[in-house]
């Protein structure tokens, strides 16, 4: 072999850090490229939801001087909870505002006044008197939630006054809009936080309903797969790469847990319905067969990830472990599993995450249900915070737009907090070697 | 996995070797351990007595292969109690393949397949009954890269009395963590940071710590593939009295590249070449004069 003289090697090394670092000055842009363009997307999409959305954080609320009469609620005097609770909250409503605008006196003009308050008030009176029966016959100013398009209007996204086109306009009519500037300028109309959307369940009315029943749903569910997919899932993922021994069986098990993870989520579903609900009889529309299949779905993901987890501990350690008289148990458990656990953990997360965000399989397992009631346990009929947002967005009431970016916002914040655990939890529990 | 041929009359295959003075006995029947004892002292393919007084480990016939590769080709060697062997020879000649032979070290690896005859204390290290946690703890081993757990320096070398029930309390177990890492020559560097990880430390206080855990589990026979490649002079000579010490109770195998160094520590020295063992002896013999061509080449530097 020619040696090449010292001025010829520098020469040929300078030619080729020239490509190099143009090569490398490539890369780099076209990396900022697509950080920028992801970062972009993802700022419009913000900003869309936030837009959207953020309006029903707040609730505009009616103040109403409501005398709890009586001779309405307990027209007999028999002062019992039966009679008091299922009274006409409704009329005292009505009373109320009749008297604070006289001036609606047909039929239409009163239906319209009343139409200001919501349906919900009346239930809000009712609670007010069931927890303190000595209030009967006595007069109090309440602050009762308005009627959603009253919503819409105070909160400057309806047409202004009545001068939009046709459908738009009649949504409010011209006397509402007056009544509800009087309200204003009286100081009785306020917009405050809405705790409804927060406390509430599911309703007909998008003033009532909130996302607490979903949100419910949704941690049972996630209680479910998380304390049965995460033990399983890493147990299967140790017992396949530390004691199983290679065969075709353990092949065969592989290959369709890669599979698995690639079947698309609304089989799961399927698999649900025929398996637990139709097979074992198990509720419909309940969290618990929820979980139960999102713990199928999330399983094979969690399994892969523990594995690559285990994979990536290195040979050394566990030579280290059985070279001082370790049993294979005590290696996996004392020094291969701290070391992996990190990586199991961000994989269960993220494998939590796809399952907080999932809603075809719900679908097929009745999760999609109308429920008011937030669930009371994981056996109880409930909706789960995607299949809400679902719910809403196909919803006709203008309300309820905003509420399913505010239900998305929620659902985004979750998953962030799930991903900065996973972050946490890596930087907590890694350690170099 | 592992194949074990448990034939008492098992015939491995044999590749001669070529002593210099054609001293080999012819192939023949393989040298089992219950041989009369004068067929027992010599390996046909092996120039020297590979047998020792007291022998703790007594191998007849090994054999290794890694799929393939036929990494160890039918030795026989003994190791004795208070004797320190020394296993020289090149690169890749199975130096470590042999001694991870002795601890069942070589069953972590998928395509390792072990025959022949391997014996601790007469027992066969092979056998379907023998416990491999106890084996390890009787036979400890020191490997070629240091590899302390990635735990504090103190839990380094305290796992392995711990998980054996050595010590009955924290101050017992306080003495063997703080005994240990004295006889490895550590315990002046680290004995005011035992809580930090000790895969902080250098590579060759690293090597020491992985010494210490080692002895902090009184093994019978203690396995050590180049314990000194990594240290210096100093540390590398509180090693070696680490091991003379040590010798007068157990039995160590040492594998090093340093001719003076097994010059210093050992009293029998085995060469190893292309995964045979060419010659053994006492050690002052294989350097002065050693009877087989090969090993005269490598231990006067002319192998290569
Ligand atoms: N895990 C393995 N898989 C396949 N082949 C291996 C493996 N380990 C060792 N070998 C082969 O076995 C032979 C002996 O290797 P071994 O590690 O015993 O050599 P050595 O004498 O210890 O060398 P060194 O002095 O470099 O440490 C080599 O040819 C090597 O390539
Ligand atoms: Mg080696």
């Amino acid at each position: 072999m020619a040696m090449l003289t010292p001025a010829e090697t520098r020469r040929r090394v300078d030619a080729s850090l020239r490509r190099r670092y143009r090569s490398e000055w490539l890369f780099r842009l076209y990396g900022l490229v697509s950080v920028l363009l992801g970062v972009g997307f993802l700022l419009v999409l913000f900003a869309t939801i936030i837009g959207n959305g953020y309006g029903a954080f707040r609730q505009v609320f009616i103040q109403l001087e409501v005398q709890f009469d009586p001779a309405v609620l307990d027209p007999e005097g028999t002062r019992q909870q039966d009679t008091l609770a299922s009274a006409d909250y409704s009329q005292l409503v009505k009373t109320s505002l009749r008297t604070l605008f006289p001036d609606a006196e047909d039929r239409t003009s009163r239906r319209e006044l009343n139409a200001l308050v919501s349906s919900g008030g009346a239930f809000n009176l009712q609670k007010m008197l069931l927890a303190d029966p000595t209030l009967l016959g006595q007069t109090r100013d309440v602050w009762l939630p308005a009627d959603d398009e009253v919503n819409v209007f105070v909160k400057g996204r309806g047409p202004a006054a009545g001068a939009g086109s046709g459908d738009e306009a009649q949504r409010l009519s011209d006397r509402q809009i007056a009544w509800i500037q009087t309200l204003e300028s009286s100081g009785k109309l306020e917009q405050r936080f809405n705790t409804i959307f927060f406390t509430a369940g599911d309703s007909r009315e998008p003033e009532l309903a909130g996302i607490w029943g979903a949100t419910k749903g949704s941690f049972f569910m996630l209680f479910v797969t998380l304390f049965l997919a995460f033990p399983l899932g890493v147990a299967a993922a140790i017992y396949l790469e530390e004691f199983a021994s290679r065969n075709w069986l353990v092949d065969v098990i592989e290959v369709n847990i890669n599979n698995l993870a690639a079947v698309p989520s609304i089989v799961f579903g399927l698999l649900g319905l025929a398996v637990f609900i139709n097979f074992f009889g198990m509720p419909r529309s309940a969290p618990l067969v929820g979980g139960l299949v999102l713990t199928l779905m999330t399983l094979p993901v969690i399994i892969i990830a523990s594995r690559a987890a285990i994979k990536s501990v290195p040979p050394s350690v566990r030579e280290a472990a059985l070279g001082v008289g370790a049993s294979p148990m005590q290696m996996v458990f004392h020094h291969v599993l701290p070391l992996a656990l990190p990586g199991m953990m961000t994989g269960a997360i993220i494998g939590m995450a796809r399952a907080l965000g999932e809603s075809a399989p719900l679908l097929m397992i009745g999760m999609v249900a109308f429920v008011v009631e937030p669930p009371g346990g994981p056996m109880s009929p409930s909706t789960a915070l995607p299949v809400q947002i679902y719910l809403w967005a196909d919803s006709p009431e203008r309300a309820f737009v905003e509420r399913t970016s505010a239900a998305i916002m929620v659902l985004l914040a979750f998953l962030l907090v799930m991903n900065a655990a996973a972050v946490w939890l890596r930087s907590r529990f890694e350690r170099r070697w | 996995m592992l194949l074990m041929d448990k034939e008492p009359g098992f015939v491995p295959m044999r590749e001669r070797g070529e002593p210099k003075d054609g001293a080999g006995k012819p192939a023949g029947k393989a040298p089992a351990i219950a041989d009369a004892a004068e067929t027992d002292r010599i390996a046909p393919e092996t120039v020297g007595d590979i047998t020792s007084k007291n022998a703790v480990i007594k191998v007849r016939g090994g054999n290794v292969h890694y799929g393939d590769t036929h990494a160890l080709r039918n030795i026989s060697l003994d190791v004795g109690r208070n004797e320190v062997v020394a296993l020289i020879g090149p690169s890749g000649c199975g130096k470590s393949t042999f001694i991870r032979c002795l601890n069942r070290m070589n069953d972590t690896i998928e395509s390792a397949r072990v025959t022949g005859d391997f014996r601790l204390d007469g027992t066969d290290i092979y056998a379907r009954d023998t416990d491999v946690v106890l084996l390890r703890a009787r036979v400890g081993m020191v490997f070629q890269k240091p590899n302390p757990f990635p735990k504090s320096i103190y839990e380094n070398v305290a796992y392995g009395p711990r998980i054996h029930g050595l010590a009955s309390n924290r101050a017992e177990l306080d003495d063997i963590v703080y005994g240990s890492l004295e006889r490895a020559g550590l315990v002046n560097e680290v004995k005011d940071r035992l809580d930090e990880p000790g895969t902080g430390l250098s590579g060759g206080q690293q090597q020491r710590l992985c010494i210490a855990r080692t002895i902090a589990v009184n093994p019978e026979v203690i396995l050590m593939d180049e314990p000194c490649s990594a240290l210096d002079p100093i540390a590398t000579a509180r090693i070696e009295d680490l091991i003379d010490e040590l010798s007068q109770q157990y039995a160590i195998a040492i594998v090093t590249h340093s001719m003076q160094q097994a010059a210093r520590v050992s009293n029998r020295t085995a060469y190893f070449h292309l995964g045979r063992l060419v010659e053994v002896g006492p050690t002052d013999k294989i350097f002065t004069n050693p009877s087989h061509k090969l090993t005269e080449d490598y231990v006067t530097g002319r192998f290569g």
